[in-house]
């Protein structure tokens, strides 16, 4: 019993060393991942619609409407992890052992395995010999260990023993990087906040969550704007943002502009621009309308679907109103507004009025020339709300996986021994890495030795 | 002015790939060092043609596809003509220039217009996140071009056929050699160019990682690397299992680049409207 639980717990561990594991998780996380790419996630009811009932059950079953949260990749990831700590501790003891203890002495089974050798015949007795020799690496490559062996030197240097160590600080860092994610999930949140200018607010409204959520301090929005290019793309979003403890400003945190990819940070807590929109139905549009005939116009401002009495017994009502009309009427820019007309007697009409083209209304051709003069109108911002206490953890890994690659790739292993026995010095070396490049030092090496 | 310089290096490019393809059927000497000094003249264009287009537009050439497909190209010249002066296999330009040229040719079909800049994309990490992104993609377009000839140089051997064009490939090993520096130097740069999106994704959106589908199929493409990297380890997966993994990466890659275009769009969260069509 007690040997098959041993053979169990054995087999158990060699499968999360290998290396096949750890191929197939990547593969198998690489194939998986497309399938929330396919399948809208979180997705819209038009899109629940449009599937069959019995694809919508099999989907949810499977959790692929919130794939990258279901518990089969989740299992992945942490298999991956389990991986990742198995391989490290299996390999890295050995590895450890590997630089700490090198191998110091320079015999005929090491030199066997060595590409690179190299025998000269040289002058001197073989004590003078090993100081020339140790001089020479410390000068050339790195300072040497002599060891003596019945009467043989042998001399080992190495640089950059560490670089076999680059693999496992990338192994590490992909941990900080799960752990930095988990902290985000388990202490941070996403929220969504409008605030219309001129307005504050303290509650934000969570990811999925109907209630609000109170902040601890409150945002007045100061200010929106909004620019846009010549085509009618948007340039710009602008929010004036002011943080409010108790209701009084913040030093330092009062009017500060916010557009995206600049966001605020208060207290952990990050408001990005995000979306605007008109807030409600704080807008005054201002009008004039003057008989065809002739006579001084008359000064109309109204709110949205505010039905306005005009000279002579008619009525206009505004309906919408845009800042750009130019994804409407290409042919022209500019705010516009849409009203309905309703004359003294008669059907009502719909009237498009351009801020820019005063004169737009007198093709219209009707008793009254209505102009547009523009809206006090007020925006509300969009802000995406933002704690995430695990960021710091992320970068801190993000920046490791760096390094760790760096040494990885780009660092080499080099080690060089020297024989000195009877009357000869033999010469071998190996690097982990780039060993065309190593070779070529190696040779100028041995050429500096000839002329010795 | 620019359209001067993008159709003269479309013109070299093509000339030079002509070249690459005749010395591949003829490898005489002269021919080759011609083909390479196309190359590298149509290089130099293609930079100034860039450079010229930054400065008219005010930012990184990258928001669009007849610009994307343009800087790509010109990251995978850049990147072959390094990998050529280091390892002096020139019949790697016969697999590797036509893919530049017909990239530079696709690039052209699209409107050259200058993109307006959304303003998600009005930051410094356009630059550094994108063109750190191209030249990982180059660097694997490179290595699927060496994992193409391997994959031919193989079929000769199994064949037996050792013909007039097993003689001009480079020997399995070089390929082979190729294909693994490729990987160590397009691997570090995508896990960077990866983690500079995840930096700017941060500051733009509030969030380092969102499963957009462009991140996803980094990630993607970045897992299949990685599963090669490690494949590489064991002896079974060096040379054709290599080649034929490189040549997968490379699709996926392709699809990262191109194809996430095509894929349904996933959110309907306001500011995707708000940001316009973001060309990643």
């Amino acid at each position: 019993m007690t040997t098959s639980k041993r053979g169990f717990m054995e087999s158990a561990w060699d499968f999360f060393c290998s290396l096949k594991l750890s191929i197939s998780l990547l593969i198998g996380l690489a194939a998986t991942s497309i399938i929330g790419t396919v399948i809208p996630q979180s997705p819209p009811r038009e899109y629940l619609e449009s599937i069959s009932a019995a694809k919508i059950k099999l989907y949810s079953a499977l959790g692929f409407f919130d794939m990258y949260h279901s518990w089969w990749f989740i299992l992945l990831l942490y298999l991956l992890t389990i991986n990742l700590v198995a391989c490290s501790v299996k390999r890295l003891p050995r590895i450890w052992k590997f630089i700490s203890e090198p191998t110091l002495i320079f015999d005929d089974g090491l030199e066997k395995t060595l590409s690179l050798t190299h025998q000269f015949k040289m002058e001197g007795d073989a004590a003078t010999l090993k100081e020339k020799m140790a001089a020479f690496l410390k000068g050339e490559f790195a300072e040497p260990v002599v060891t003596e062996v019945d009467g043989e030197y042998h001399l080992f240097a190495q640089k950059a023993p560490y670089s076999r160590l680059g693999v496992y600080v990338v192994h590490l860092s992909i941990i900080v990087i799960f752990i930095g994610a988990l902290i985000g999930s388990f202490f941070g949140y996403k929220a969504y906040v409008q605030i219309a200018e001129g307005t504050s607010t303290s509650l934000v409204y969570k990811q999925g969550e109907e209630r609000p959520f109170d902040l601890g301090f409150a945002v007045r929005c100061e200010k929106f704007s909004v620019s846009f290019y010549d085509t009618g793309s948007p340039k710009e979003f602008k929010s004036i943002l002011t943080v409010l403890e108790n209701g009084q400003p913040v030093s330092g945190y009062e009017n500060i502009p916010i557009v995206v990819n600049s966001p605020l940070t208060y207290k952990g807590i990050t408001f990005y621009q995000s979306s605007y929109g008109p807030a409600g139905d704080g807008a005054v549009y201002y009008f004039t309308a003057q008989n065809s005939k002739g006579g001084a116009p008359v000064q109309v401002a109204a709110r949205k679907e505010e039905r306005i009495p005009l000279p002579g017994g008619a009525f206009m009502r505004v309906l919408e109103s845009t800042q750009d009309v130019r994804p409407f009427m290409p042919m022209f820019s500019g705010p516009a507004v849409r009203i309905e007309y309703l004359p003294a007697s008669g059907e009502p009409q719909l009237v498009v009025l351009l801020r820019d083209y005063p004169d737009f209304d007198r093709q219209r051709g009707g008793e009254l020339i209505f102009t547009y003069a523009g809206a006090d109108e007020k925006f509300y911002t969009g802000l995406q709300v933002a704690k995430d206490p695990g960021v710091w953890v992320v970068w801190a890994g993000c920046s490791l996986m760096v390094l760790g690659i760096f040494i990885a790739f780009f660092l080499s292993h080099k080690r060089l021994w020297f024989r000195i026995a009877n009357g000869r010095v033999t010469v071998g070396g190996t690097a982990s890495k780039n060993q065309p490049a190593f070779q070529l030092f190696f040779d100028g090496l041995t050429e500096k030795l000839k002329k010795m | 002015m620019n359209a001067l310089l993008f159709y003269s290096t479309l013109g070299l490019y093509a000339i030079a790939t002509a070249a690459y393809l005749a010395y591949l059927l003829k490898p005489q000497p002269p021919l080759g060092r011609a083909a390479r000094w196309l190359i590298t003249s149509g290089f130099v264009l293609h930079a100034l043609f860039t450079l010229s287009r930054y400065l008219e537009a005010g930012h990184t050439p990258i928001t669009n596809l007849h610009e994307s497909l343009s800087f790509f190209s010109l990251a995978v010249v850049g990147v072959f003509i390094a990998f050529e002066r280091r390892y002096k296999v020139l019949i790697l330009g016969s697999f590797v220039t036509p893919l530049a040229l017909l990239l530079m040719l696709a690039s052209s079909i699209y409107p050259s217009n200058i993109p307006e800049l959304p303003p998600a994309l009005k930051s410094n990490w356009l630059l550094v996140h994108s063109s750190l992104a191209f030249v990982s993609y180059a660097t694997f377009a490179v290595a699927f071009g060496a994992a193409i000839m391997y994959l031919i140089q193989e079929h000769f051997l199994k064949k037996k056929r050792l013909g007039a064009l097993y003689q001009k490939l480079p020997s399995l090993d070089v390929l082979d050699e190729i294909n693994y520096r490729c990987l160590t130097f397009g691997f570090p740069l995508l896990t960077i160019a990866i983690i500079t999106g995840a930096i700017w994704a941060e500051t733009a959106w509030g969030t380092y990682w969102s499963w957009d589908p462009k991140e996803t199929w980094s990630l993607i493409t970045w897992f299949i690397y990685a599963a090669l990297l490690h494949g590489r380890l064991t002896t079974g997966w060096r040379g054709k299992k290599a080649a034929i993994l490189a040549i997968v990466g490379f699709g996926i890659l392709l699809f990262t680049f191109l194809g996430v275009n095509l894929l349904p769009s996933e959110s309907q969260h306001s500011y995707d409207r708000l940001l316009g069509g973001v060309d990643k």
